[in-house]
């Protein structure tokens, strides 16, 4: 018999290939009504009418996907390698700067993991295949992210306290409540409002003020692993921003009865996104001690400025700044002063340490915040300083009012006035309900059902359901260590491993 | 407005007052003293005398700030749920229309933060 010769397959190019994986792989179901087999798309009251209308500006095929993957995560392996063998935690500016580790090991971390299950959720459920294999990939991204943090962080735990168990933590501790209960409120919403809040408010508006403020911030005091980190997390960051877009102009321009609901998202998930922000802000200006910038000066560069390009182009599609971007810029000036001060007060409970900041800090903070440091702050620090000088180093012994909404204690001020706590209420099926600003009060007051349930850890202390009613009774229960992971940096054994060696590297120059 | 949602969806308040075995939560700030960073919540009893809440509960809550001692309780101005409010000392809570998540505002004239700094 002849053998017949093998057929020469013509090579696809990436532009087909793209198209076979979205478009070819999707169908109309027989079997089953589409309705019943996406039975989440219509909901939420966004009006589709063409899928096929969804463009993916990045066209990326699996086999391109993995090849790029795989080679990020060798650089990355090998970069956390070699900063484990030298040693690289010691060449860190100071061991206060590992605190923001923690708070990002704890806080944002685990909500990397969320992401990755909030977007393997929404992959399944939208009828495009476009939209779909953007959140599948992105799905992979995100549980990779939290895979990674861990794995560059793991380092940091060998010598440093609080970064033993932040998956536990981020289920249970008080403040961790406040980026868990952000992301679950996004999870448990609808696939298109998911895209908004986490894609667009969250990826597209905020992302800059979360990573370039940690990642920079590991650059500028001497983390070489977080570093890298974040460069190998940048271009799937591009591609999320990208997706974060798209969804919005795709959900604005198939009906014009989109825009209503998609406007009110974006003003409910701006103010999510920008109070679960003070954490950064605090962060800024006071746990790195070598400082990128300040909060305020980021929030002009990062929200003012480029905010303003964008709503400027979103505006022919009749969408106009988030609600309350103003507040948010009364704010910056005294947003992580108040944020630290909670933190300050309450470091007995917390998986961090908090300190006063040095004179030389304070200098840094008086040319940042002109208006207001020396004014309000300054002389805060300076009774504190008294107070701990007298062996009374100040901690508030009586757990704070919290707002139903963002879960934050009630530390906010009037807009304008840095002086008085803003407080908001509302009541609903006769129960009160206590908010920290106009903006978390508007979020309860449209969707009362859902804000009824927050989980509040100072109510769940009281109900008894923390483990007891002592400080020490809840850190166990939080899976702390009571004298070890808490109170102030001064006197933690933090200060005293990275002392010794300090001394030991004076006495042994190279 | 209402929820967005697949089914019916409604839940109970998850911090009802019966949840916290006979007290119920009151909220207290003391104005213009913000080294305090945020006001408090109190788990009481509603038939805690008013009285008593101020002289065996918010000394050990506030006590470690110098005006504590300095206070002239007679000169105090409070607000009750965003309401002008004057306290019955010997009535109770309850009496006082104080009820389950009430917050009080209270403000010391005179006294107004360390060197008269309200964020002290």
């Amino acid at each position: 018999m002849n053998a017949m010769p093998p057929l020469k397959q013509r090579k696809l190019s990436l532009k087909e290939r793209y198209s076979h994986l979205t478009r070819g792989l999707g169908w109309e179901t027989t079997y089953q009504p589409m309705d019943k087999v996406f039975p989440y798309v219509s909901y939420e009251g966004i009006k589709i009418h063409d899928w096929e209308a969804w463009e993916d500006p990045f066209r990326l095929t699996m086999d391109a996907y993995w090849k790029y993957q795989a080679e990020k995560e060798r650089k990355l392996y090998a970069v956390i390698e070699s900063f484990a063998q030298n040693n690289g935690h010691l060449n860190i500016t100071d061991a206060r700067y590992v605190n923001a580790l923690k708070l990002f090991l704890t806080g944002v971390s685990p909500l990397e993991y969320s992401a990755h299950r909030g977007y393997a959720h929404v992959g399944r459920h939208f009828v495009g295949a476009g939209p779909r294999i953007a959140c599948q990939m992105q799905a992979i991204d995100e549980l990779r992210h939290a895979q990674t943090q861990m794995h560059t962080m793991s380092h940091y735990n060998k010598f440093f306290d609080g970064l033993h168990d932040a998956r536990h933590m981020h289920d249970r501790v008080w403040y961790l409540s406040v980026p868990k209960s952000f992301f679950e409120d996004a999870c448990s919403a609808g696939p298109f409002e998911f895209l908004t809040s986490i894609s667009f408010s969250f990826e597209y508006v905020l992302t800059n003020l979360l990573f370039v403020p940690f990642m920079s911030g590991a650059a500028y005091n001497g983390d070489m692993a977080t570093v890298t980190f974040g460069f190998s997390a940048q271009s799937d960051e591009a591609r999320h921003m990208t997706l974060g877009l798209e969804i919005i102009k795709f959900m604005l321009e198939q009906d014009e009865g989109n825009v209503p609901i998609v406007q009110r998202w974006i003003d409910k998930w701006f103010w999510r996104g920008y109070r679960l922000l003070g954490l950064v802000s605090m962060m800024m200006d006071y746990m790195l001690p070598k400082r990128i910038m300040s909060w305020a000066e980021a929030w002009e560069m990062y929200f003012e400025q480029a905010g303003d390009a964008l709503f400027e182009d979103l505006s022919r599609y009749g969408i106009r700044k988030p609600k309350y971007h103003e507040v948010a810029s009364k704010e910056k000036h005294r947003l992580s002063h108040e944020v630290w001060s909670i933190f300050y007060n309450y470091t007995h409970a917390a998986a961090f340490h908090t300190w006063l900041p040095t004179e030389d800090e304070m200098k840094w903070l008086s040319a940042k915040y002109p208006d207001t440091f020396d004014k309000y702050y300054r002389p805060r620090f300076k009774c504190w300083s008294e107070m701990a000088a007298e062996g009374k180093r100040f901690y508030n012994p009586t757990l704070p009012q919290l707002c139903t909404t963002c879960q934050i204690p009630m530390g906010f001020t009037e807009p304008d006035d840095p002086t008085t706590i803003c407080f908001r209420s509302a009541e609903y099926k006769g129960e009160r309900y206590h908010f920290c600003s106009d903006g978390c009060k508007d979020i309860f007051c449209y969707e009362p059902e859902k804000y009824v349930q927050s989980w509040l850890p100072v109510h769940q202390i009281y109900m008894g359901n923390c483990g007891g009613a002592e400080v020490k009774d809840v850190l166990d229960w939080y899976h702390l260590n009571f004298g070890v992971d808490n109170f102030d940096y001064e006197g933690s054994p933090d200060q005293k491993l990275w002392d010794e060696w300090q001394a030991q590297k004076a006495a042994n120059p190279v | 407005m209402t929820v967005s949602a697949i089914s019916r969806y409604e839940f109970k308040a998850r911090d009802r007052v019966e949840n916290f075995h006979g007290n119920q939560i009151v909220y207290w700030h003391w104005e213009e003293h913000l080294m305090f960073c945020a006001p408090i919540a109190l788990p009481m009893p509603p038939s805690m005398p008013f009285r008593a809440a101020l002289e065996t509960v918010l000394p050990g809550c506030y006590g470690a700030h110098p005006d504590w001692s300095k206070i002239d309780w007679s000169k105090v101005t409070w607000m009750l749920d965003s309401r002008p409010f004057k306290p019955n000392m010997d009535a109770s809570l309850a009496e006082n229309n104080i009820g389950h998540k009430s917050v009080l505002r209270f403000w010391t004239p005179g006294l107004q933060g360390i060197d008269g700094i309200p964020t002290c």
